[in-house]
């Protein structure tokens, strides 16, 4: 490849060198932030992370000296990711086999595949404010179930849309033979089909959760905060993402310096969540 | 392999299905009823699970209007270009929030688009060997794994601080210009465009990237048989045949910069009111719900938050749906 253009005219040889220059310059520059942000977290986080941040509900404000953490925040997001995928995932895997197994080509199915899209590309706080509209205000309450909610809103398109083409990437001909020894329909789907996608539908499935786990702006007036540990589901909850955003701008350093900790643990839960994902992935 | 294991599943269920119709009489008949029952059940079940997932966008546009309902009912249309917002006046005006939305999410765009388009060609074309080309594509599409208000945080924190030097003397030697023309004092319009930039850019650079990828090669020799050197190749020949994908990933680039909450919320200074500076703080559509919509009592207030949102919801729609029809008629065209 790079033989053939040996003997060049040495403007040209300058052009070629100076925009691969260029093109490898800017990739770099794109690389700092990412770099920065990593260890911003790591440094700034890793000195406040400990048994007590884990463990402990968040210190009133102004006290130093009484055990601080974010225990309860880590089980409201636990428990809002939970509530988001026990309905999201039934809802856009049935989809999406709906989308690849008999819809195909019909215009139902394309108008329902522009729709999810549609809502895939939405603004989360936008889905926030729908979940405010359905839940908030009619129980006159912020709860985490209206934060699941607005999660799995969220969640419902990268399922749909990821699954779908696992779906498809089934060969056809398997189907057929599931059809010619006489399976019907539901039977070739859950038992040849899906089987046969589920690492897939796994990868998808994952990676909504990760994206979910990190989201904050359909959670801030939702699910609101609360200091306190999770007792109901019909009651506001804590979330890590809402604990970052309202200590982050708190004028207290050690609440600062737990919202730093909090986003290594909530880095922590979203790279591993998506490197398992891209494990799983693999096994295909 | 594949088929060894199918049949054998098929044959166990097959096994305790017929166990139990053996005690009916019209054993023939039943299996096919119950397999064509099953399978009817199964099918609606599948469509009308596609039938909630696709009417979703509808119900937002409809709870949200219902909701905004007092606030469009008060302020029509005038409501997107009036400049007053008053809480206690029940004066609601949008477009202080329109113009920062805009500005913001154009400043991320100039400032994501080349470097996009740059990752893009350097990770697709031959230009570096592979093994720095993966990396740098991975890395890439990492920076959209981390959540939007750990940017923020790190926005605040680290971002803003280091880049107020930078600021202060673009106000010291370009005050003259109008976009310059106001003393920085850390966030900003421009602190919250560069971070969305940061965002926006793996969304730019793999839908460019993709673009490029599907160009075919007869393309490119054609070129290289013509005499062209590859960089020659990549601007007059692949970079033209790849334009609708690379102005799709900008679109697609925009609507998200449109939508982004946190992170701009966090840096952008949320001061109400419409300046041409770049260096002073603005307020977007995004940031006013996040930061009014958890003590927002008033119904006119919900309202107009709610006229905001619905606003926000349309603008993104256009802007995506534009940006959907951009890649599909390229990947017609390719």
């Amino acid at each position: 490849m790079r033989d053939a253009f040996a003997p060049l005219a040495p403007s040209k040889k300058l052009f070629n060198w100076s925009m691969g220059t260029l093109g490898f310059f800017l990739s770099v520059v794109a690389l700092i932030p990412l770099v920065a942000i990593f260890w911003s977290i790591v440094s700034k986080g890793l000195p406040h992370l400990s048994l007590d941040t884990l463990t402990q509900l968040p210190a009133p404000a102004g006290l130093t000296d009484v055990p601080n953490g974010f225990a309860n925040a880590i089980i409201g997001t636990v428990a809002m990711v939970a509530i988001a995928a026990m309905i999201s995932l039934p809802l856009g895997i049935l989809t999406a086999i709906y989308l690849s197994e008999f819809g195909k080509q019909s215009a139902f199915a394309s108008w329902v595949r522009f729709m999810v899209t549609i809502l895939s590309a939405a603004p989360s706080i936008v889905i926030g404010v729908f979940a405010y509209a359905v839940i908030v205000l009619p129980f006159q309450s912020f709860s985490a179930i209206a934060g699941g909610f607005a999660l799995s809103i969220l969640m419902l398109p990268l399922v749909a849309l990821a699954t779908e083409e696992s779906l498809k990437s089934v060969p056809n001909s398997q189907r057929m033979a599931s059809a010619a020894l006489g399976a019907g329909y539901a039977r070739t789907t859950l038992r040849i089909v899906i089987a046969r996608a589920l690492p897939g539908i796994i990868t998808s499935g994952l990676l909504a959760i990760a994206r979910a786990s990190g989201e904050t702006a359909p959670l801030i007036f939702t699910a609101l905060f609360s200091q306190g540990w999770l007792e109901s589901f019909f009651g506001p909850s804590a979330s890590l993402s809402v604990l970052i955003y309202n200590y982050a701008s708190s004028p207290f350093s050690e609440q600062n310096d737990l919202a730093w900790a909090a986003a290594l643990m909530l880095l922590i839960i979203v790279l591993i969540t998506n490197l398992l994902s891209r494990w799983v992935a693999s096994k295909r | 392999m594949g088929f060894a294991v199918a049949p054998s599943t098929e044959s166990s269920s097959l096994l305790t299905s017929s166990s139990t119709d053996d005690s009916l009489e019209n054993a023939g008949k039943l299996p096919f009823l119950r397999t064509l029952l099953g399978d009817g059940g199964f099918k609606s079940l599948t469509f009308v699970a596609a039938l909630i997932a696709g009417a979703v966008p509808f119900f937002v546009v409809a709870l949200i209007s219902r909701d905004a309902w007092p606030a469009i009912a008060k302020f029509g249309l005038p409501f997107l270009w009036e400049q007053d917002w008053n809480i206690d006046e029940s004066i609601y005006g949008a477009l202080p929030y329109l113009f920062g939305s805009l500005v913001s999410a154009f400043i991320a765009l100039v400032l994501a688009l080349p470097i996009g388009v740059a990752i893009a060609i350097v990770t697709s074309e031959r230009v570096l060997p592979p093994w720095v080309q993966i990396p740098i594509a991975f890395l890439v599409e990492l920076i959209a794994a981390i959540p939007s208000v750990i940017i923020g945080l790190w926005g605040v924190f680290v971002f803003t601080p280091a880049i107020n030097p930078f600021q202060e003397f673009l106000y010291a030697r370009f005050g003259w210009l109008p976009i310059f023309n106001t003393q920085p004092f850390g966030s900003s319009m421009l602190v919250a465009g560069i971070i969305l930039a940061i965002m926006i850019l793996p969304t730019i650079a793999a839908i460019s990237r993709e673009a490029f990828l599907a160009i075919s090669a007869d393309l490119r020799n054609g070129a290289f048989a013509l005499g062209a050197t590859q960089w020659e190749t990549i601007i007059f020949v692949t970079m033209p045949a790849a334009i609708s994908g690379i102005l799709g990933g900008a679109t697609l680039g925009l609507g998200r910069a449109l939508g982004e909450t946190m992170a701009v919320t966090m840096v952008i200074g949320n001061v109400a009111g419409i300046d041409f500076s770049l260096l002073s703080p603005g307020s977007t559509i995004p940031s006013i719900l996040a930061n009014q919509f958890s003590e927002a009592l008033d119904p006119l207030h919900i309202g107009a938050l709610m006229y905001l949102a619905l606003v926000l919801f349309l603008i993104t729609l256009g802007v995506n749906s534009l940006a959907i029809f951009m890649i599909r008629f390229l990947s017609r065209n390719a």
